[in-house]
């Protein structure tokens, strides 16, 4: 049985990576499960200087979901290359960077830096609804994402992943603009920006007022964006939203996902993304699929 | 290091109403925790509710591998869990928090709590008393509905003073008044505090304005509890000046000290 895929060029042991903003830099979920076991880790989103993050409440609860406005706090890309990166390195998996920043030279300034990293690929953050500039600013738009992509190509040689909002009116039409900058792959999608009211106090349960909602509740929005996606462009994908299980990462593969990511699902078990790995080797037997890439686009429409 | 227990629920009992207080055998949990540690438990294994519910320890039953906590039910998790039945299995992650209470280098201590903020200070109040401290108790409640644990902390407390907001059992008034007219003859080398937001301003503006040290047990919205989502902030004190802006509940604390946090 094959679980190996080839991701933009990236060589991962089987197709399931964590999402960036629910793994951390690794060590909490280290204490749970060899991180080897992972066909890749994605950072925590790293920017160029440490960030603080946004006011508290940050997270809520939801219908089968949450809400979070974290506001990309981070430690910044020098922390990350002198504490954790080192930390990450001792496991044998695929390290990929959440890239994020609040213009095009901030994009193209730290990727210069990642570039000269011991890293396996960067994924561009375009997409948080948590930050006031950057991000979902240049991710909403065609041009946008392309003039971004295209600058950080010329910087950085290693893989390079663009990170999708969902929150736009065609996301593939975003995506073409993803690939016509020169991305190797697209990963879709972000959180949906969302509010949640309390009642009582008659405001916003969050500080930000509005946050990014995560959770099984959005997995039928990814699955249907990913397939529109994988129908626009020739570029692998990486799936996520709401993963909870083997079965939920194979109907994103089905759908055109070449890899996928465990998000919020890590909270509610730290061996989430270990039991996601499991119940895909499980399906391959139960359905006679001798290779995991013999899955990926092959739904069958109605 | 935390770890994850599909914890057997011993016993289980409705101290007042809508709180309840669980036992489970946990011994990988409990030979770890210390006072003031949390847990995380999953209270459904389907995605709704779906996150964990970060609950205090209320007592650790080391020789026997018990675990005790106690949790008011409020909402759809916390009444889930509360319909559990002995003998079940129950999703427990923890110990969890690098914050906990720490009573080593002191001989008197004033505990004060509020309501359902009072459980954590159980373990302490115990274990302080174990470790042959002076362990003087203050403990509010709304009214006489409320009060609960009074035996329990009694056995684990030098004096124990119960309030209640309007009178209608044992003192009137605010537990930290008491505290204070205490502290003349007391002494206390440090105050520890769990409860409602306000009784832990009223503690921390106390003991800062009279250089006392003391320990404050803070809650916030919790995502993972592990440190991982960044979720529960709390803002630093800033001080020194290259802190950082903000902490978080369940990694650096639960227990902060009063000084270094905004609350």
């Amino acid at each position: 049985m094959n679980t190996k895929v080839n991701f933009a060029g990236i060589e991962m042991k089987n197709p399931v990576t964590v999402a960036s903003g629910t793994f951390g830099y690794g060590r909490e979920y280290a204490e749970f499960f060899d991180l080897g076991k992972l066909g890749a880790v994605i950072t925590k989103g790293t920017s160029l200087k440490p960030k603080s993050g946004n006011k508290p409440s940050r997270v809520c609860e939801t219908a089968s979901g949450m809400l979070n406005s974290i506001g990309l706090q981070n430690p910044g890309v020098e922390y990350f290359a002198n504490n954790d990166l080192p930390f990450l390195r001792k496991f044998d998996t695929k390290i990929i960077v959440n890239a994020c920043g609040s213009s095009i030279d901030e994009y193209v300034e730290l990727c210069k830096i990642l570039n000269s990293l011991d890293i396996d690929g960067v994924e561009l953050n375009l997409s948080c609804p948590n930050v006031k500039e950057g991000c979902m600013a240049f991710g909403n738009t065609y041009e946008g994402v392309k003039k971004v992509t295209s600058e950080v190509r010329k910087v950085l040689d290693k893989p390079l992943i663009v990170k999708l909002t969902p929150n736009v009116t065609d996301i593939a039409e975003i995506a073409k603009g993803v690939e016509d900058g020169g991305a190797d792959a697209v990963s879709l999608i972000n959180t949906l920006l969302a509010m949640k009211i309390d009642i009582y106090k008659r405001k916003p349960v969050l500080a930000n007022n509005t946050g990014g909602l995560s959770g099984p509740a959005i997995k039928p929005v990814a699955v249907r964006m990913v397939y529109q996606v994988a129908q626009a462009v020739k570029i692998p994908i990486m799936g996520l939203g709401g993963i909870m299980t083997g079965e939920d990462a194979i109907e994103f593969m089905l759908a055109g996902a070449t890899t996928v990511s465990i998000g919020a699902g890590n909270f509610v078990d730290p061996y989430t993304s270990i039991k996601t790995i499991e119940g895909i080797e499980e399906y391959m037997k139960k359905c006679n699929i001798d290779d995991i890439n013999d899955v990926i686009g092959k739904v069958e429409m109605n | 290091m935390p770890k994850q227990v599909l914890a057997k629920l011993e016993k289980k009992e409705e101290i007042i109403k809508d709180v309840y207080k669980f036992s489970v055998k946990a011994n990988e949990i409990v030979e770890d925790s210390k006072p003031g540690n949390f847990i995380e438990i999953r209270v459904t294994d389907q995605v709704e509710p779906f996150l964990r519910r970060p609950i205090s320890i209320y007592n650790l039953d080391k020789e026997n591998g018990i675990l005790e906590f106690i949790f008011q039910v409020k909402g759809k998790g916390t009444e889930l869990l509360s319909r559990k039945e002995i003998g079940e299995k129950i999703d427990i992650i923890g110990p969890l928090g690098h914050g906990t209470f720490k009573f080593d280098k002191f001989k008197k201590i004033a505990v004060i709590g509020g309501g359902i903020g009072i459980f954590p200070l159980y373990e302490l109040s115990k274990e302080a008393k174990e470790n042959q401290k002076k362990v003087n108790c203050y403990l509010g409640f709304r009214n006489k509905d409320f009060v609960m644990l009074e035996k329990e902390f009694e056995n684990v407390t030098d004096k124990l003073v119960i309030t209640t907001d309007d009178g209608s059992y044992k003192n009137k008034g605010f537990a930290i008044d008491y505290l204070k007219e205490d502290m003349e003859k007391e002494k206390y080398d440090c105050i520890y505090a769990c409860g409602p937001l306000p009784m832990l301003k009223a503690v921390q503006k106390y003991a800062i304005e009279n250089n006392i040290e003391c320990q404050l047990s803070l809650e916030e919205k919790m995502g993972c509890g592990l440190g991982v989502c960044l979720g529960c902030a709390v803002k630093t004190a800033r001080s020194p000046k290259d802190a950082p802006e903000y902490f978080h509940v369940c990694k650096g604390g639960p227990v902060f000290n009063a000084r270094d946090v905004e609350i």
